[in-house]
C-alpha cells in the first residue's frame, strides 16, 4: 500500500500507534554533543515527526534499541537467578537504509550464530522497521560502496517531504493505523556517496596481517573505542556483576557493550593479552568489518555509515583505511 | 525460549590442594554425560562473574566434575574461599573437544602437556588408561617448571606403569627431588624418545602456553608429522562461551564455538 499524507495526520496516525510500541527514531538533544556548545543526535522515543531528526547523522545508531548499551541478564540472590520482565509494548523504529542493513548483522550473531540469544530474540520479535527514505547522504557515508543503500525487510518505508509523508506500507499489523491518499512513489535511495570505494572480496589473514599499514595506527589510535560504540554492526558486549549496596546479598549480571580497541578486550586471567599495540587492534576491527565476517556470513559486516571517522578524536578515517588496505593488496584503491 | 546463559547450581563436593598454586575443584554435576574430552564449563560466582575452565575430569555415573583452578583472576579468588558443600553456578559444556571417537580411536596417541595444559587432556588419559584401551599405544610428554609444579603425581605414577612417559622440568632446581623419574629441558627437547616409527598412525595432542604449543607443533614438523595429524587447544578469553561477545574471536573463527580444540591445519592460521 502506497500513499501520502500530511504531517498533522501523521502525528495523530503516530499518538494511536503509541497505546501499542514505543516509538523510536533519532532526536536532537541540544547542548549535549561531545565538545562545547555542539548538539547531540541519537535514538530516543519521540511522538511526533517534528522530532525526528533526519537532515543531519544521528551520531549514535539505532542499535542502542537492539542492543541496550547495559543490559540486565539476571537479577540474583544468593540462591537463585532470575531473568527480567519482557517489555510488553512493540517498539517502532525510525531508521535509514544503512541502519536497517546493521540489523541483519545484529540477527546473523545474536540469533544464528550456533546459539540464539533469548534477550536479543525477545526484543527482535517485538520491533518494527520503518525505512526513511534518504537521497544524498552525509560527507563520511560510503552506504552505496557497501551495498546497504538499498533498503530490505522493512515493515513500512516513508520519504518526509516539506508539508507531507509518502508511506510504503508493508506491514499488515500497521496498514490500518494510517489514512491517505493512494499516490505512487518509490522510497528515496542514496545512488552516489562523495565517497567511493572498493573492497576487495575476500582478504586472507596472512597477507594482511604483517603489512605496515597497521603501524600508523600504533601512534593515531587512542584506543578509546569510540568507534566500536558508535559502530551500528559492533555487536561485542562483557558481562558485568554488580552488587546492591543496600543489599550485598543481592544483585545483577549485566552485559555491556565492549571494544576490541580498549585494553582488557581480550585480556585472560594471568596477564596474558592478544593484540596489544593499537595497530594491531585496528587491524582487527578492519578484517571483522570487510574480511572474516564475509568468510563467515557471506557479506560484509561494515555498512558505510561513516560513524567511527566522525566520533574519532584522531580523524582516523575508516574508509581511506579500507582504500590502504586494497591499495596494499594490488587493488586500485589508494 | 532457553536462555543460554542460565547457570544452574551444584554443590561442591571436595576441594583439594595440588600444588602452591594450582587446587581441585570436584562439584556435583548431573550433565556429565553430555561432556567429550578438552571442553570447557563457565563457572559463575553470583556477585563476581563468569570464568570458562576446562573441564580436568568427570565421571557420569557418579554424577560429578573437576576442574583445576589456578587464583588468577577474580572469579578464582573467590573461588578458592570456598568450602566442600558450598553451591556454585554452572553452564555448559562448550567447545568442541578432542575428536577421539573420530580421529584417535585405534590410532598411536602422542599427548604433550605443559604445566596447567595437563588439564585439559586428564581426562582423555585416564580414559585411555583405566578405563578401556581403545588407542593402539599412549605416549605422554609432560612439562613443568620445576617439580613443585608438578600436578596430579599419583596419577602419573599409574600412568607411567603402562605407558611411555617422559616427565620433564624446564630446569633442575639444587635439592629436586621426585621419584617419577624426571628429565630436564623443554619437551621440545624429548620428542625423540617417542615412537615415531609409523607416522601414518600417530594423532599428536598439544595443550599447553602458546609459545609451547608453538615450537612443539614445529618440532613434530620437523620429524616428518604431517599438519593434520596435530591438534591444539587454544586458550582465548571466553566470556559468553557462545558466539556472541566476540571476544576469543580470531579471524573468522569463535574459539568457543569451533575450539578451544583445533587441528593444526587450522591452528596455524589462527594468527593474533
Amino acid at each position: 500500500m502506497k500513499i501520502s499524507m500530511n504531517k498533522i495526520n501523521f502525528n495523530e496516525s503516530l499518538k494511536k500507534l503509541e497505546k501499542k510500541y514505543k516509538i523510536y527514531a533519532p532526536k536532537l538533544f541540544p547542548f549535549a554533543g561531545r565538545c562545547s556548545d555542539t548538539d547531540l543526535v541519537r535514538y530516543a522515543e519521540v511522538s511526533t515527526i517534528e522530532e525526528m531528526v533526519f537532515d543531519k547523522k544521528s551520531n549514535f545508531s539505532p542499535k542502542e534499541i537492539l542492543l541496550p548499551q547495559t543490559e540486565t541478564m539476571f537479577y540474583f540472590t544468593e540462591k537463585e537467578y532470575k531473568e527480567p520482565d519482557v517489555e510488553e509494548k512493540g517498539t517502532l523504529v525510525f531508521l535509514k537504509s544503512c541502519d536497517l542493513h546493521s540489523v541483519k548483522r545484529f540477527d546473523e550473531i545474536y540469533l544464528k550464530n550456533k546459539f540464539s540469544d533469548i534477550y536479543y530474540s525477545q526484543r527482535r520479535d517485538k520491533i518494527k522497521f520503518v525505512v526513511v527514505g534518504c537521497k544524498t547522504g552525509f560527507d563520511s557515508c560510503f552506504c552505496v560502496s557497501m551495498g546497504t543503500n538499498i533498503p530490505e525487510d522493512y515493515h513500512m518505508g516513508i520519504n518526509i517531504r516539506e508539508d507531507e509523508v509518502e508511506l510504503e506500507i508493508l506491514d499488515e499489523g500497521l496498514k490500518a493505523n494510517f489514512q491517505g491518499q493512494d499516490k505512487e512513489f518509490e522510497i528515496d535511495k542514496v545512488v552516489i556517496n562523495k565517497i567511493e570505494l572498493k573492497v576487495p572480496d575476500e582478504i586472507n589473514l596472512e597477507d594482511v596481517i604483517n603489512l605496515d599499514l597497521w603501524r600508523e595506527y600504533d601512534k593515531r589510535c587512542v584506543a578509546c573505542g569510540k568507534c566500536n560504540f558508535v559502530c551500528p554492526t559492533c555487536t561485542c558486549t562483557t558481562t558485568q556483576d554488580i552488587f546492591y549496596s543496600e543489599n550485598e546479598n543481592t544483585g545483577e549480571r549485566r552485559r555491556v557493550w565492549a571494544s576490541c580497541h580498549v585494553d582488557g578486550f581480550t585480556d585472560m586471567a594471568g596477564g596474558h593479552e592478544f593484540r596489544k599495540k593499537h595497530g594491531d587492534r585496528m587491524r582487527f576491527k578492519t578484517m571483522h568489518k570487510i574480511g572474516d565476517f564475509k568468510k563467515r556470513f557471506g557479506y560484509h559486516m561494515c555498512t558505510g555509515c561513516g560513524r567511527c571517522d566522525d566520533a574519532c578524536p584522531e580523524y582516523i578515517s575508516f574508509s581511506n583505511c579500507i582504500k590502504k588496505l586494497t591499495a596494499a593488496l594490488g587493488g586500485e584503491d589508494e | 525460549m532457553n536462555n543460554i546463559y542460565m547457570p544452574s547450581p551444584y554443590k561442591i563436593l571436595d576441594i583439594q590442594q595440588v600444588t602452591n598454586i594450582e587446587w581441585l575443584f570436584k562439584v556435583e554435576f548431573d550433565r556429565a554425560d553430555e561432556i567429550n574430552y578438552g571442553q570447557f564449563i563457565q563457572i559463575s560466582i553470583p556477585k563476581v562473574g563468569e570464568a570458562p575452565i576446562s573441564v580436568t575430569e568427570f565421571n557420569v555415573e557418579e554424577g560429578w566434575i573437576e576442574f583445576l583452578i589456578r587464583k588468577v583472576g577474580k572469579v578464582t579468588d573467590v573461588l578458592f574461599d570456598l568450602k566442600a558443600g558450598d553451591t556454585l553456578f554452572l553452564r555448559g559444556p562448550y567447545g568442541n573437544g578432542f575428536p577421539f571417537d573420530e580421529k584417535y580411536k585405534d590410532k598411536h596417541l602422542v599427548i604433550v602437556a605443559g604445566g596447567s595444559g595437563c588439564g585439559p587432556v586428564r581426562s582423555m588419559i585416564n580414559a585411555v588408561h583405566k578405563k578401556f584401551k581403545s588407542v593402539k599405544k599412549m605416549e605422554l610428554i609432560l612439562g613443568f617448571k620445576d617439580t613443585n609444579c608438578i600436578i596430579f603425581k599419583d596419577e602419573i605414577t599409574s600412568w607411567q606403569e603402562e605407558n611411555n612417559l617422559v616427565l620433564t622440568v624446564d630446569k633442575m632446581c639444587e635439592g629436586d627431588t621426585c621419584d617419577l623419574g624426571i628429565n630436564e629441558g623443554l619437551v621440545t627437547q624429548h620428542v625423540d624418545k617417542l615412537d615415531l616409527s609409523n607416522i601414518d598412525d600417530l594423532e599428536v595432542v598439544i595443550v599447553g602456553p602458546p609459545m609451547m604449543m608453538k615450537f612443539a607443533a614445529i618440532e613434530f614438523e620437523k620429524h616428518g608429522v604431517p599438519e593434520d595429524k596435530i591438534w591444539l587447544s587454544f586458550e582465548r578469553k571466553m566470556s559468553c562461551a557462545v558466539g556472541k561477545c566476540g571476544h576469543c574471536k580470531i579471524d573468522e573463527t569463535y574459539v568457543c564455538l569451533e575450539g578451544p580444540v583445533f587441528n593444526y591445519t587450522k591452528g596455524k592460521k589462527l594468527l593474533d
